[in-house]
């Protein structure tokens, strides 16, 4: 246990070195402003381009939750399945952390943590924006701050593991330009209904919708920040959940998903070593 | 007998192509991940269309853009911050060493990605029709594909331009590539009309070939909705026309001076992990 705690501590330690030492701390603020606050201006001005109404609607405010919170989706994604692919061949380190002292599972949750660490402050920025400039209908003395933390708590371990699951995949891939991280978080993107309803969704689809965790996880971030009753009412599909059911389904699923990722990554690790991948360089 | 001129530029864009062929046959997770998954992407911009109830030339508009997005990540990743990879890996200096240019090199790069590239944005186009019922007009299909062929010269003659900057960088190279990606969706209209933003913002928005290629090929491939164009067709092309030469031309002479500056510099070989 303790050389797991050492493992996760030193990760987030070095992914955050990795993340924010490349420049000045003004011009990583920068970075970390300008690339969330454009990506949200694209739903903003596709908005404004069709309803041609103001911001300050529920449904706009519960698509711009959706999208902000979305960020971690992304960034622990990419976080975690990237890093093997930066230690594997950019830095050519992966084959060290397997012959030291090293929880390898533990050590990509480290690194899944630092790209939390940085997502935090794109979602602060981005909540902000919304508040101050867009004037989103969201009453910060009328959030329910308990059910978002838990909420919060309980989405961010189920990213954490779905990271570990693809890190798991990646383990046995090669490196194109493309990272496996984001093309899952952007078909998942359209599953979770992250920028609409879920109700939208042709009726095939729903059925997947409805068993992935970041759909319960977004649908519980939106009613503590919005109000149960006005979620309720943009997503029929989902009002026939309570609030507390909501956080069971996504706290059962993502059990589920943890227990699954653990075998899941030890067989794909015995893949990847079993055909000399670790150390494996792919620069196509 | 020793390759020179036209033929060596020409082997050495095949030999950097090669690897990315053989790369792309050899793992092929990508024609999951690098289609499924960006189609399911595009499909999102696409539903939050109808769940405001945009009218249905919107959704083509969306798909256009989807489509394109795999030129520009083919740009950003795999050439301008392929070279400082290259550079880490220890392959830069040799680049610099053999005979070949350095533009054969990158175009060599492009040309090896457009299997995957292509194949991403056909997939999307593909998608876009069967699933959404994208219906895409089909007068004008030697002017689309002049607006095209205009647009990935100016694109790739900027990627090239940028690779030159990125001799230089270290790890900024990689976040500036990543820092370039969702900015680049906004202000060259990737999922709305470029029309709708302030006409500063486009003007500005023009210098990257996408804003404009992408309005002419929108405007082409839906000519009843007047809303999507910012300028007519043939300006537009004229204009990407205009910025291929100037790209391709400066990039010839960025690529040269800066391969300079970094021998001078001892940039070519450093690892600023």
């Amino acid at each position: 246990m303790h050389q797991a705690a050492r493992s996760f501590r030193v990760a987030t330690w070095l992914g955050w070195q990795i993340e924010s030492n490349w420049a000045d701390p003004f011009l990583f603020l920068i970075y970390s402003i300008v690339k969330p606050v454009t990506s949200v201006m694209i739903l903003v001005v596709m908005y404004w381009v069709i309803a041609q109404t103001d911001t300050s609607s529920d449904y706009f405010a519960y698509m711009y939750v959706g999208n902000t919170a979305y960020i971690y989706v992304g960034s622990i994604l990419v976080g975690v399945s990237w890093a093997i692919i930066d230690d594997r061949e950019h830095y050519q380190t992966l084959k060290y952390i397997y012959i030291s002292p090293i929880r390898i599972y533990f050590y990509l949750l480290g690194r899944g943590m630092a790209r939390f660490l940085t997502g935090t402050l794109s979602v602060v920025v981005t909540m902000a924006f919304g508040l101050v400039v867009l004037n989103l209908s969201i009453q910060l003395a009328e959030v329910n701050w308990l059910y978002f933390v838990a909420s919060m708590a309980i989405g961010l371990a189920s990213m954490a593991v779905m990271g570990l699951l693809l890190g798991a995949a990646t383990l046995q891939m090669a490196r194109h330009y493309w990272s496996v991280g984001e093309s899952v978080a952007g078909a998942l993107y359209l599953l979770c209904g992250a920028i609409f309803p879920v109700d939208s969704l042709p009726d095939w689809l729903q059925p997947v919708s409805m068993v992935l965790p970041l759909t319960y996880w977004l649908e519980s971030l939106r009613r503590s920040l919005l109000g149960s009753e006005a979620s309720m009412e943009i997503s029929p599909s989902l009002a026939r959940f309570s609030d507390g059911q909501l956080l069971l389904i996504l706290l059962g699923s993502t059990l589920i998903m943890a227990v699954g990722s653990v075998y899941f990554f030890r067989w794909s690790e015995h893949q990847a070593r079993e055909k000399g991948l670790i150390d494996m360089t792919t620069h196509y | 007998m020793m390759a020179r001129g036209a033929e060596l530029f020409l082997r050495t864009m095949i030999a950097r192509a090669y690897p990315r062929v053989i790369g792309a046959s050899r793992e092929r997770s990508w024609l999951f991940f690098e289609t499924v998954m960006p189609l399911l992407s595009t499909a999102a911009y696409v539903f939050f269309y109808r769940a405001i109830n945009a009218p249905e030339d919107y959704i083509g508009l969306v798909v256009v853009g989807g489509a394109m997005t795999a030129y520009w990540l083919n740009v950003l990743w795999s050439m301008s911050s392929q070279l400082y990879w290259d550079k880490d890996a220890g392959n830069l200096a040799l680049y610099i060493a053999a005979p070949g240019s350095l533009m054969a090199i990158l175009l060599g790069m492009a040309a090896g990605g457009l299997i995957m590239t292509t194949t991403r944005a056909a997939i999307i186009i593909l998608g876009g029709w069967l699933l959404f019922g994208v219906e895409f007009s089909l007068d004008s299909w030697a002017l689309l594909i002049v607006a095209f062929a205009i647009t990935m010269a100016a694109l790739y003659g900027m990627g090239m331009l940028f690779a030159s900057l990125f001799l230089l960088f270290g790890r900024e190279a990689w976040h500036m590539s990543n820092l370039l990606q969702e900015p680049i969706y906004l202000f060259s209209g990737f999922y709305f009309p470029v029309s709708a933003l302030p006409l500063w913002i486009v003007a500005a928005a023009s210098l990257i070939p996408l804003t404009l290629g992408l309005d002419a090929m929108r405007q082409l491939l839906f000519p009843g909705n007047p809303t999507f164009g910012f300028l007519s067709v043939r300006i537009e092309i004229a204009a990407l026309l205009a910025l291929a030469v100037l790209f391709i031309a400066f990039s010839r002479f960025a690529l040269a001076h800066m391969e300079r500056l970094a021998m001078r510099e001892g940039r070519l070989t450093e690892r600023r992990r």
